[in-house]
């Protein structure tokens, strides 16, 4: 029960939910909702880690477990663009179709032992800072240090650069984007890949670094449905992501370690005493993503904020009114 | 919808054009369209079968066989098609709505606690009168589904937060509410599962009338069905013939003309959730009352869920051609479980899924062959 090791772990395991999260921003921005993203993770997960087996080489596992995701979301792309069917249900097929092509693929996988991992190492001076230098800078995996310079790189992206502008104008006015001669398909199509690369990142990062190895559908167990309720906390924002991200982390690190402890804040630890009180435990973090959904809709509701006005509408060219 | 005509493909001299369709369509062509996409998955799930190191016509032929093979497989396919039934009717008349309520997986197992809790509290004594003991279950299993459904109800209809997420969180919770109790308070012997109910506690099978009948020994069809499909004839009379059900429909057509027309979508939106609880609920019940006899959360929490999904969706929201399309799928579920790699099931239901809605395009285009030189 060290406040820094949960802090540490925390933000280890909260680099997956933060790969998954802004890949859906993206979409999302883009306008097209993609409730696929568990399914895309599993497809990473299950790709990066039979790829490093293969190769030896993680790297290519990340870069195959990427390609692979991103393949995939486009399937959601061509149904939910092209065709202009429901995003709900298409996104609700692609998590089916992801996972059941996972545990297809990744039969055996579990048995496979060990792999070559991404590499974890400290960074000189910044883990000498008091507090934080443990935390952030010291033994992490080579994703959470991506992640960090990640996050607001894609801000910056979003909310400063031409390409950003259009991708926040296809999400909220589409037919305005496609007066001005750029095509809301592509962009569109570009941004749902895009989204699904990074849920296939996500997934490698479980799979070759955060808790190694092929454990079919409780590599993710929900995540994916994690970083969906996530998206809509952070109000579209990467930086708002990154902090939910993390938060999720240390309370998924916290649940194991707290069962761990005879004595309890002074008192005879109950989860030790009776392990299936752990239950209760293991509620939590979904009993969380709950609220966090409630505050964030609450918080829209106040502000006036939220969604992109074209979120799960079709964009159907000549059409009045879109 | 304005004229837009765009062209995809050339080929000698001739093209595709895709336009919308302006007409109604005749009543057969979405069932033909709906077929043919069920085949088009089939094809395309042996294609990835045979990619994973499998036979594909093999794969296909034993699930045929080993479902409906002889009256003893069929009776075990309808054993299976049971709870995909309930929890296909509670998807469908939330997503009639356009309720995207995922939650049905959650509803589903916190019925069967419900049920069970009934049994091994207890409520009831093991030596209460059969009828009155299920009727009881049932109208726990129903209750507490409808609790489970009308948390994320009340969530979207006053918070207006996401019933997709609120609604699939509330499964895992489920999950581990149900393995706090077969773990630890009515565990038997350290076991992660509940003691076995009392004869009193299970819905009739056809079994037990084999001396009456001798076809009937050693058939495991349990009563569930019928509660299933008298389930889907009042469900299907709510939703058509009722002036509830025509709420529903308008509401789900068209939310601002339903607003309009004076109709209260808050409480429509929780009373839905809680029917489609309710319905995923007694389909719980069915399930430890039926099959498992006691509370234990591997065979009560496999899937059926979304399995409900997507027979909810082939039959186009419609109660009773749900009967039909889950006892397809009970005989997937049934097959699937002997054909390596254990995932082909799963991934068929994916597939299936994904070229029905893919389909539907068809239903709302007509794709025409054209020549290229035709005015357009």
């Amino acid at each position: 029960m060290d406040p820094i090791i949960i802090l540490q772990a925390g933000v280890a395991t909260g680099t997956v939910l933060l790969f998954a999260t802004i890949g859906e921003i993206f979409a999302e921005r883009s306008g097209v909702m993609n409730l696929g993203v568990e399914g895309m993770m599993l497809m990473g997960a299950m790709t990066a880690f039979s790829t490093t087996i293969a190769t030896g080489n993680p790297w290519l596992g990340v870069l195959a477990a990427m390609l692979a995701a991103g393949l995939i979301s486009q399937v959601h792309a061509f149904i939910t663009i092209t065709l202009q069917a429901d995003q709900v249900v298409s996104g609700l097929a692609l998590t089916f179709l992801g996972t059941g092509i996972s545990l297809v693929l990744g039969e055996g996988l579990s048995k496979a032992g060990t792999v070559s991992l991404l590499p974890n190492f400290s960074i000189p001076l910044l883990s000498q800072i008091p507090f934080l230098g443990p935390i952030l800078f010291t033994k992490q995996s080579v994703m959470v240090y991506i992640g960090y310079l990640f996050t607001p790189l894609t801000w910056y992206f979003i909310n400063h650069t031409r390409p950003g502008l259009n991708l926040r104008s296809v999400g909220e006015y589409p037919s305005a984007v496609d007066s001005l001669g750029i095509s809301v398909f592509r962009l569109r199509y570009f941004y749902v890949f895009i989204g699904g690369m990074l849920a296939g990142l996500a997934g490698a990062t479980i799979s070759l670094a955060v808790s190694p190895g092929w454990f079919s559908e409780l590599t993710t167990a929900g995540q994916g449905w994690i970083a969906v309720g996530l998206v809509i906390f952070a109000q579209w924002d990467p930086v708002r992501a990154m902090f939910g991200s993390y938060a999720f982390g240390a309370l998924r690190r916290l649940i194991l370690d707290i069962q761990g402890p005879t004595i309890l804040f002074g008192f005879n630890n109950p989860f030790y005493y009776n392990p299936y009180w752990g239950f209760f435990l293991q509620m939590l973090p979904y009993a969380f993503t709950v609220i966090v959904l409630v505050i964030g809709s609450r918080e829209a509701m106040r502000k006036r904020l939220g969604a992109p006005a074209a979120l799960g509408n079709p964009y159907i060219r000549g059409e009045r009114g879109k | 919808m304005a004229e837009s005509t765009s062209t995809h493909k050339k080929s000698a001299g001739y093209k595709i054009r895709v336009e919308p369709r302006l007409d109604v369509p005749p009543a057969w062509y979405p069932l033909l369209v709906s077929l043919g996409a069920l085949v088009f998955a089939l094809f395309l799930g042996g294609i990835l079968i045979s990619f994973a190191g499998g036979d594909p016509i093999r794969s296909y032929q034993h699930i045929a066989r080993a479902s409906f093979g002889d009256i003893g497989v069929l009776s075990d396919t309808i054993v299976k098609a049971t709870p995909i039934l309930l929890v296909a009717l509670a998807c469908s008349v939330a997503f009639r709505m356009k309720l995207w309520n995922i939650g049905a997986e959650g509803q589903f197992i916190m019925g069967a606690f419900g049920a069970s809790a009934i049994v091994l509290a207890p409520v009831l004594s093991a030596e209460t009168p059969r009828w009155l003991m299920l009727l009881v279950m049932a109208l726990a299993g129903m209750a507490m589904g409808a609790i489970w459904g009308f948390i994320p109800g009340y969530l979207k209809a006053k918070l207006n937060v996401n019933e997709i997420i609120s609604s699939l969180m509330l499964n895992y919770i489920a999950v581990a509410w149900v393995n706090f109790w077969i773990f630890g308070v009515w565990s038997e012997g350290g076991f992660q599962m509940s003691p076995k109910f009392p004869n009193s506690a299970w819905l009739p099978r056809l079994s037990e009338y084999a001396k009456e009948y001798p076809v009937f020994r050693g058939l495991t069809t349990h009563a569930g069905l019928l509660i299933g499909i008298v389930a889907a004839v009042i469900l299907w009379l709510i939703v058509y013939r009722s002036r509830w059900g025509y709420e529903i429909r308008l509401i789900g057509d068209n939310a601002q003309a339903a607003k309009y027309a004076g109709i209260n979508i808050t409480s429509n939106i929780i009373y839905v959730m809680m029917l489609s609880g309710a319905l995923a609920g007694l389909g719980g019940m069915s399930e430890v009352s039926g099959v498992v006899h006691r509370l234990q959360t591997a065979p009560i929490a496999a899937g059926y869920g979304f399995t409900g999904i997507i027979v909810a969706w082939l039959a186009k929201l419609n109660p009773l051609v749900i009967i039909v399309v889950s006892v397809l799928f009970g005989a997937l579920i049934l097959a699937g479980r002997e054909i390596q790699p254990s995932g082909i099931p799963k991934m068929i239901q994916g597939i299936i899924l994904v070229s029905l809605i893919a389909s539907d395009f068809l239903l709302r285009y007509r794709v025409r062959i054209v020549r290229a030189d035709a005015e357009e």
